[in-house]
């Protein structure tokens, strides 16, 4: 008989039956993106993937995951110029997250608790020689261990580092960070050869059985250039005047120094020069300020040490103590052009910071090597030649910075793994760049940029302690979290709280699903994902 | 350095949840175990806000209530899309009756707890702005008059949309519906009517009276947890936009809530005893035709035959919105952005 109450027929049955997933032309699925910090980074650092461990106050996970790429985050904290930052998402809500400030901090955190590098990879048999013991060199030295070659690292300095040592003054890089870092590759069985000049690529090549070359001598030469010069004149290039400082052996420039150029290297030198006595340090450029190719950091650090500048001025005369410059003005397209007015200005020395040049003189026998402009030509795997012969750093690009050199460093050393395989390295596509439209700002508070400390002008003047601070972890942890994590999940849960359909699974350990039986493709959990990390696909029938 | 307090920037405090955050500081949304008081398979249009905001709502006042709680509901969509007989979404004792008195039932449902002594459950009566703003009105009146111990929320799409897209009380001027056609000088509801139910609620001086979007879910959910920390009647108006009714995209729900609060033209505010004692500030303030724009009952104001003289209205209303409630800080007021254009 019918147990159920007056008038009702059928039994409650739940709406569960009713599949509206039936319903969707449209599904979401999970991605991953890449975020424009990742995309912007030389090194090829997973910078989002860092900061998202940094995030949680897991710094050595961070650092670990950071060292994938890059073993060298205390100096790349100080040295490198950040084309992340710029590229950052947050610019467009309010500052860039400060990446770099957080990599400095995970980088000395890494030294203060001693943590290692990983292990060297298991015995390949092969052995790879790598001449320059700079970041690119020896960013390739440690990638090459970890995938288990045998590495010899030449350099024809007395210590190893390249330019960070004899490019970098110690107030951007502490001799004891960056001797730590170093250290800690070597230290990874990479056996070093200092002192020694490679006289003839090929003779060394053969002399010790080496499988694969990797150049990575840097751009050391000066730049010269004809200036009608009294005999009494001093004239010095920038890069042996900040290699001999660097070994303590500073040449005496006298009161007042000029520095011709405009870049990072001219900014390096006039400081320098101010920290050892020069009362007046004078960069003479003959474009503006706009097109300087210094960056703004250093720039703006100059200005603050009292560094000055004289824009759109060539030097034309040099003489014991004084120099003449000529008055330049900016064309139409830009070029600066002489306006036949000149000046006399007060110098003890002149200091030149025009650029670099490469010495590739051990090349001369290795006739498959091309060299093009001053650098060795290589292909997008970095392979100068087909015998394995590969180059980076400053001898393979004009970009010449650190981070540059530790990407290429880190790439090359990938390549001639797969070549020392009798394979071509195929890199895995990148993923669909997270830019800001893919983005849903409105969940991020609104958080300003922590502005690392800077050392008191006064305390500049005459030594060479680190002028730029570092964050404490308060501040870099709350750097960290101002990472909006574009492209990819941070667990917002938001997902799983705007469905009207309750067809997110929360599956824990930061990971959701859709029930697409009951999903009905309305689209809200994309629209509302803070950081672009769902898309809706067409649904195939 | 000056210390600062470490604050979930990432994520603020308006996302669902976060990694980050302890489960105390997390909503009851992003609770893996939520009560889920309306389950998956109802039959909602895609991106229904209303389904959301009353799983919004009922998730948090079973928790506060731990999970002994009645639900009283009126005629509507809600009641239309989640019981097509003999199936049910609803996973807590749900009771529907008659359009127009749902808070009459409620009222029952409470006296006869009250004649078993059982304090521990609660009550909750829900339904649209029709039933809330029209038809069961009186009943509602009476309900706050009586200061019945219920908690009553109203889902407010402005409109009978399971019927097929009528005006009601709650459908804002210039809006189209089925019955307000887009046609004469002043096309679209009429300027100058209609109800605004949480103040004629606050009016009765009950405890406690309350708007919400789903826009803010951490808001939603503090209010209803204040809302059953009293005794007596109580009022929630949650704003949850309709795709069908409103023209406007499925993904663009809560998108659109957040632009109504923003705009002024919907003030999120809380009030006990008649008394205002707190508002939601305008983060980000946008003019109404942003909020206009997005959906297809708003399309006559736009277009080839354009209705400025009618926007301006609108914003007025929202100007109005933002002094009567200071939803601006001063600097930020409808004035001062005005003389900024201006100057």
């Amino acid at each position: 008989m019918n147990k159920r109450p007056f008038a009702i027929t059928l039994d409650v049955g739940t709406s569960r039956s009713n599949h509206t997933g039936s319903w969707r032309v449209e599904r979401p699925v999970y991605l991953d993106r890449l975020p424009p910090c990742n995309n912007a980074c030389p090194a090829g650092e997973n910078i989002q993937g860092w900061l998202f461990e940094a995030e949680s106050g897991e710094y050595e996970a961070a650092w670990r995951k950071l060292v994938e790429e890059n073993p060298f985050p205390a100096i790349m904290g100080r040295v490198c110029f950040h084309p992340c930052e710029s590229a950052c998402n947050r610019v467009q809500v309010d500052e860039a997250v400060g990446i770099n400030a957080v990599e400095r901090f995970l980088g000395d955190y890494a030294l203060q608790h001693g943590l290692r590098l990983p292990e060297a990879g298991p015995d390949s048999g092969h052995r790879v020689l790598v001449v320059g013991g700079g970041p690119a060199g020896l960013s390739a030295a440690y990638h090459l261990r970890r995938l288990g070659h045998a590495v010899r690292l030449v350099d024809s300095s007395a210590q190893l580092g390249g330019m960070m040592r004899y490019g970098i003054p110690a107030y951007r890089l502490p001799r004891d960070v960056l001797d730590a870092e170093i250290d800690r590759v070597v230290a990874m069985g990479v056996e070093v050869i200092l002192n020694y000049n490679v006289e003839d690529i090929e003779v060394e090549r053969e002399s010790g059985r080496f499988d694969a070359v990797f150049l990575a001598v840097g751009a050391q030469l000066g730049k010269r250039v004809n200036i009608p010069a009294g005999d009494s004149a001093k004239i010095l290039d920038a890069v042996n005047y900040l290699h001999e400082v660097a070994d303590e052996n500073p040449p005496l420039l006298g009161r007042r120094v000029v520095v011709y150029g405009g870049g990072d290297t001219a900014m390096d030198a006039a400081r320098t020069a101010r920290r050892l006595g020069a009362t007046e340090a004078v960069v003479v450029y003959r474009r503006n300020q706009e097109r300087m190719p210094a960056h703004q950091e250093e720039y703006e650090q100059a200005q603050v040490e009292g560094i000055t500048m004289r824009w759109l001025s060539t030097i034309s005369e040099v003489q014991s103590d004084k120099i003449v410059i000529e008055k330049m003005r900016l064309n139409a397209e830009g070029f600066p052009e002489a306006t036949g007015e000149y000046e006399e200005l007060d110098a003890d020395a002149v200091v030149l910071a025009l650029g670099q040049d490469t010495d590739l003189s051990l090349l001369s026998r290795a006739d498959d090597v091309v060299v093009e402009h001053g650098a060795v030509k290589v292909s997008d795997n970095l392979m100068a030649s087909e015998r394995g012969v590969f180059a980076g750093g400053d001898a393979a690009t004009e970009d010449r910075t650190a981070t540059v050199a530790v990407g290429h460093g880190k790439k090359a050393a990938r390549n001639i793994d797969a070549y020392l395989r009798g394979e071509t390295r195929a890199p895995a596509a990148k993923h669909e760049l997270a830019d800001f439209s893919k983005l849903n700002t409105w969940y991020y508070s609104d958080a300003e940029r922590t502005q690392r400390p800077e050392l008191e002008k006064v305390r500049r003047q005459d030594n060479f302690e680190e002028v730029v601070l570092g964050l404490t972890e308060r501040n870099a942890l709350f750097e960290a979290r101002r990472c909006m994590s574009c492209g990819n999940c941070f667990e917002c849960d938001n997902c799983f709280g705007v469905c009207p359909d309750n067809a997110v699974i929360k599956l824990g350990d930061g990971k959701y699903a859709f029930n697409y039986d009951y999903c009905k493709g309305c689209g809200i959990c994309v629209h509302e994902c803070p950081c672009g990390a769902i898309e809706m696909v067409p649904e195939v029938i | 350095m000056t210390k600062r307090p470490i604050r979930f920037y990432q994520v603020g405090s308006f996302a669902v949840g976060n990694r980050l955050l302890s489960d105390a500081e997390r909503t009851v949304q992003s609770d893996p175990q939520r009560s889920n008081s309306i389950d998956s398979g109802h039959r909602a249009c895609q991106g229904c806000g209303e389904a959301l905001g009353a799983r919004y709502a009922l998730d948090a006042a079973m928790r506060a209530a731990n999970n002994q709680l009645v639900a009283v509901n009126a005629t509507g969509c809600l009641e239309v899309f989640s019981t097509p007989y003999p199936e049910t979404s609803w996973r807590i004792p749900w009771l529907h009756s008659l359009f127009g008195n749902a808070p009459a039932v409620a009222t029952g449902v409470a006296a006869a707890l009250r004649v078993k002594g059982r304090s521990d459950v609660r009550v909750v009566s829900q339904g649209g702005d029709g039933s809330t703003v029209d038809i069961g009105f009186g009943s509602l009146s009476g309900m706050f008059e009586r200061n019945d111990d219920v908690l009553y929320i109203c889902y407010d799409n402005e409109g009978y949309m399971n019927t097929g897209v009528q005006r009601s009380a709650a459908t804002p001027p210039a809006a189209r519906t089925a019955t307000t056609d887009v046609v004469g000088p002043q096309p679209g509801n009429t300027f100058g009517q209609g109800k605004d139910l949480p103040r004629i609620a606050m009016a009765h001086d009950i405890p406690y009276v309350a708007t919400a979007t789903v826009a803010d879910l951490h808001d939603l959910e503090a209010k209803v947890e204040r809302a059953m920390s009293f005794r007596g009647a109580r009022y929630l108006h949650v704003l949850v936009p309709c795709p069908l009714g409103w023209g406007s995209a499925s993904n663009e729900t809560i998108h659109i809530a957040r632009l109504a609060k923003e705009c002024g033209l919907f003030p999120v505010f809380e009030a006990e005893y008649g008394t205002v004692t707190a508002v939601s500030k305008i983060r980000r303030p946008v003019p109404v035709e942003e909020y206009l724009k997005l959906q297809k009952r708003f399309a006559h104001l736009f277009g080839k035959n354009p209705h400025p003289e009618m926007v301006t209205h609108l914003q007025e209303i929202a100007n109005r919105n933002i002094e009567r409630y200071g939803l601006l800080d001063a600097d930020e007021s409808p004035a001062a952005r005005h003389a900024e254009v201006e100057s």
